[in-house]
């Protein structure tokens, strides 16, 4: 806001809205009236599942969840080859935001997953190949961020954190393949009436999708602003680096 | 070939004597990777009834534990005693290290598994020499000590190492620990070359993929 002000906006021709409103505030201003108007068509629009009734809308929560917690975690890696490759530190802010958001997201997958299973199948859990992976990812992505505070500093705490983006993503392949193929030899106890949804009502999939849309604008959203946060961060690090060794300390 | 080699082989060798000369590593693990039987053995009541589905999780679990002990060790040394610096500082490559470092480690897990092995027929009652058994535990030790000394090189350098060590290879390790389970119990069990092939793909796959990513992140960690 602070930007604007002094500036006359009473200038002949109309103005532009960026120079009434910062970009950030408005992007927040979209997000949450996506958010408003995914909350409203997941609860009074969407239409209730025949057999499991209303703990089913959790999969509108669920799965674009689960997305934006993938997808981070590709950006991280994408992020860490390419700190790995060019040495920018802008990369590194960009792997470690995105790998933080994405193991808040993976805790929800995990919470949400539990909260719709637990009517649906009886239990509070099961290894089932989509949740031995997604519980695997968690705790890869938790150990990344534990690598960067025990590392002896932060440069090495980047690359060593770089290293295991890739390597931990790399593996989520395998972990799933593993899980699947173990689950055909361990048959499951799980006989629930609706174990995927399969067969999604057209109203449904657009709800979904417009959750899809909405979660994913969040995560751009909060990468964005963690990014800059990082950055700050960085910038007031180096600040007080310099001036301790111009007082000579 | 001989100029590639030659450093690896080097490096091996020097971790070998070293050995020889100082029974730590192979000494300490098997004597801990014993223990995690007999813990094991009181902890689940391995009856003869249930010993055929118990003992392959329990063989697994005091490999994986007794394999990062053994990591722990590959580079403590050389961080000890400033010798990966000096290690840096020879003609020879990022690849050679680590290959000579893996090789040690492997090396090592190997003997103490085939130390481990009779000791556990005898006690859980199945044949230790089955091909399809040995197989699976030459292939999960390779991935375990192809990531495992990655992982040891990283550990190594954060505070606190000796928990950051298992808890960056437990979880990467997993698709080994579920083929190597399913395929030793499927040879203990006697079952047909057919389907222990598949769980040896699976672990064969993840070694491949480990040992061209590995090398490479190698060169990265340990230039700073």
């Amino acid at each position: 806001m602070a930007r604007t002000e002094g500036k006359t906006l009473t200038r002949g021709g109309g103005f532009r809205l960026s120079e009434l409103v910062e970009p950030w505030t408005l992007a927040l201003a979209a997000v949450a009236t996506l958010m408003v108007v995914d909350l409203y068509l997941i609860f009074m629009w969407a239409p209730t599942e025949r057999v499991m009734g209303h703990v089913q809308r959790v999969m509108y929560f669920h799965v674009p969840i689960a997305w934006v917690a993938f997808l981070s975690f590709f950006i991280v890696f994408l992020a860490s080859i390419a700190y790995l490759w060019k040495r920018d530190p802008k990369w590194d802010a960009l792997a470690y935001s995105a790998a933080e958001i994405g193991v808040v997201f993976a805790t929800l997958i995990l919470i949400t997953g539990t909260i719709w299973m637990r009517p649906v199948w009886g239990v509070w859990w099961t290894w089932e190949p989509k949740l031995t992976t997604s519980v695997i990812l968690w705790v890869i992505y938790v150990v990344y961020l534990m690598l960067r505070g025990y590392a002896p500093n932060r440069s090495r705490g980047a690359t060593f954190a770089a290293v295991l983006g890739i390597v931990g993503f790399i593996d989520v392949p395998i972990v799933y393949f593993a899980a699947e193929w173990w689950r055909s030899v361990h048959p499951s106890s799980v006989v629930g009436p609706l174990s995927e949804p399969g067969n999604l009502d057209s109203d449904m999939r657009v709800v979904l999708m417009f959750s899809a849309v909405t979660f994913t604008a969040l995560f751009a959203l909060l990468v964005r602003e963690r990014v800059s946060m990082r950055r700050s961060e960085d910038t007031l690090r180096r600040t007080i680096y310099s001036a301790r060794t111009a007082a000579g300390r | 070939m001989r100029r590639a080699l030659g450093p690896v082989a080097a490096l091996a060798w020097k971790d070998i004597l070293l050995e020889i000369r100082t029974r730590d590593v192979v000494v300490s693990v098997l004597v801990f990777g014993f223990l995690i039987v007999i813990i094991f053995n009181f902890a689940l009541n391995v009856t003869p009834a249930v010993v055929d589905e118990l003992a392959p999780g329990i063989l697994w679990v005091a490999f994986a534990f007794a394999g990062i002990l053994a990591m722990n060790r590959a580079f403590v040394l050389e961080k000890e005693r400033g010798s990966l610096d000096g290690l840096l500082l020879t003609p020879a490559s990022r690849d050679a290290i680590y290959f000579g470092k893996m090789l040690g480690t492997l090396l090592f897990m190997l003997v103490v598994e085939a130390l481990l092995l009779p000791v556990f027929a005898v006690m859980f009652r199945f044949s230790a020499f089955s091909p399809g058994l040995i197989l699976t535990i030459f292939l999960a030790t390779l991935g375990f000590a192809t990531v495992g000394t990655l992982f040891s090189a990283m550990a190594v350098n954060t505070r606190s190492r000796e928990i950051m060590l298992p808890v960056l290879f437990l979880p990467v390790v997993v698709p080994v620990i579920i083929g190597a389970v399913e395929a030793s119990s499927l040879s203990i069990g006697g079952e047909g070359s057919i389907s222990i092939a598949r769980w040896l793909g699976l672990i064969a796959v993840f070694d491949a993929v480990f040992l061209v990513v590995c090398p490479w992140v190698f060169g990265l960690i340990v230039e700073e």
